[in-house]
């Protein structure tokens, strides 16, 4: 574990550098704790793969400070899940249209486009984290065989809904927006929406299910 | 205020949409944040209040009422129905006024302010366009001629200017100072010397969401696997080619690439005054220094909102 400063407005507090479910878990449950009972000048704590970056007014306290209260609550938060996690199901489209790396991944893995299919759906997925895009969501893991690169040149355009495969992540772009992961399906659920209370549909930690319609 | 001609890109920002970015919605938010706190303090607005953030070619802006604004920024040669007028100060206007820009002499990114506020919906707590999600300032996206945009609070104030100590030291080729991040110690003791005395370029592929730097290449000691993790306004990171990027206000929230240093903040208005072709280099200081720079300039700044109500 260690803390280093994100610039002099925040700190990032990194328990490894791998995608797995017990730093993940650590880190959402860093973030939770911290979100509950934030420490005076506190501005959000933002959990991520396997650290949690803590966003602070730096008028109010310093860098020095946040990393001594990370040092501690870091230790308190143990690795168990004090999080609620849902399980989503979500209904995806795979069409010539939607799917248009399908073929792509089939040749990666050596395998005819149902059984890429197969391996997809079989899977639930954990949410590790959001980024990139308002409510997008990271999500793992994929199966080995079909954890087709991203492609070597993005598209400017991806349609949004899109549902995608990079190395052995998912996951579905909540808006238009360029993009180089391999789109196998599309979802008409959204996964963004502005105007809610709540404008995304998943979480760190959720858990999804595809489901083929 | 009708905008008879748009500019190649006008919107509207504040001081950036906090708190939400564990749900991956990135802050948005004005480039330089000196020049907007700046030009609503000289109003007696407060410091969050949104202001059009404007690109040369700049927009041409009929007041349709009596108010009084601010610019400051970029000197874009505005001129107030066309007299030459002066950022970095105030003025009273009445009905049918015209603010136009002729010619672009210093910066990237000018900013004007109206007293009273522009009065346009929160989304999330902050009027800042966000152009990825397309909401927030004016219906989430650039202006348009023929946009309107009202004032929430209208009323001419008595004009003001701001004295030079106070103001951004703007260069086309700065210095700006830099706190080692995440990845720092990872790069070899050339690549380290080569980044704090070299001098970097920014690229024509560069806008609000980040700068692409050319310079020498720099390397790390040993490949990292990264997995992404928050980036922020600044953050500098190590792209596959060997050079750098500087993440601006539309960063997004994540990344993957290896976190070299962040540009403190009190620096980041130097940066946002670049544009192609303009240099930067770097100067590495403490996080302890960064946050001494940064709590001078809130002095600074205090200072001036005293002065401005003082004066009234």
């Amino acid at each position: 574990m260690r803390i280093f400063p994100l610039g002099d407005s925040a700190a990032t507090i990194e328990f490894g550098n791998e995608v797995s479910v017990e730093l993940n878990d650590r880190s959402i449950a860093l973030a939770t704790d911290l979100e509950s009972d934030p420490f005076e000048g506190m501005i959000e704590a933002v959990p991520a793969y396997a650290s949690v970056s803590i966003f602070f007014d730096k008028n109010v306290t310093s860098f020095a400070s946040v990393k001594a209260i990370l040092s501690r609550s870091a230790g308190a938060a143990a690795a168990e899940r004090r999080y609620v996690s849902n399980l989503i199901e979500i209904p995806i489209v795979i069409s010539g249209d939607t799917s248009a790396d399908i073929a792509r991944v089939a040749q990666f893995a050596d395998i005819d486009e149902d059984a890429v299919l197969d391996l997809f759906f079989t899977r639930t997925y954990r949410v590790y984290m959001l980024g990139f895009l308002p409510g997008f969501a990271y999500m793992g893991e994929v199966d080995e065989r079909i954890a087709c690169p991203r492609l070597e040149t993005p598209r400017s355009k991806v349609a949004k809904g899109s549902v995608g495969i990079a190395g052995k992540q998912t996951g579905i772009y909540p808006l238009e927006s360029p993009g180089g992961w391999n789109i196998i399906g599309r979802t008409d659920r959204k996964m963004f929406d502005a105007s809610a209370d709540q404008p995304c549909l998943l979480k760190p930690g959720d858990e999804v299910r595809f489901v083929r319609c | 205020m009708l905008i008879d001609n748009p500019g190649i890109l006008t919107t509207v920002q504040d001081l950036g949409r906090v708190g939400h970015r564990s749900r991956g919605i990135n802050p948005s938010g004005v480039m330089d944040r000196t020049a907007a706190v700046l030009i609503n303090t000289m109003l007696g607005n407060d410091e969050n209040e949104a202001v059009l953030e404007m690109h040369f070619p700049a927009p041409e802006i009929e007041f349709e009422n009596e108010c009084s604004f601010a610019i400051g920024g970029a000197d874009f040669g505005a001129e107030l129905d066309g007299r030459a007028i002066r950022k970095w100060s105030s003025f009273n206007v009445s009905r049918g006024s015209v603010l136009r820009f002729g010619h672009r002499t210093s910066g990237a990114r000018c900013y004007l302010a109206a007293a009273g506020g522009l009065a346009l919906g929160e989304w999330l707590g902050s009027r800042s366009t966000n152009m990825f999600a397309n909401v927030g300032g004016y219906e989430g996206r650039q202006l348009r001629a023929g946009d309107r945009i009202g004032l929430l609070a209208p009323r001419t104030t008595k004009p003001h200017t701001i004295g030079p100590s106070i103001l951004p030291k703007y260069s086309r080729f700065p210095t700006v100072r830099i706190d080692a991040s995440g990845e720092f110690e990872l790069l070899t003791a050339i690549s380290e010397r080569s980044l704090l005395s070299g001098g970097f370029t920014v690229s024509i592929d560069s806008n609000r969401m980040g700068y692409r730097l050319s310079g020498p290449p720099l390397h790390l000691l040993h490949h990292k696997e990264m997995v992404s993790a928050a980036v922020t306004f600044g953050t500098i990171q190590l792209l596959p080619d060997a050079q750098l990027i500087v993440l601006m206000a539309d960063h997004q929230t994540a990344g993957g690439y290896p976190r070299i240093a962040n540009v403190i903040s009190a620096d980041l208005p130097l940066l946002a005054q670049l544009g192609p072709n303009d240099g930067v280099s770097f100067h590495l200081v403490s996080i302890e220094e960064a946050e001494l720079l940064s709590a001078e300039l809130e002095r600074d700044l205090c200072r001036l909102r005293t002065g401005i109500r003082l004066l009234g």
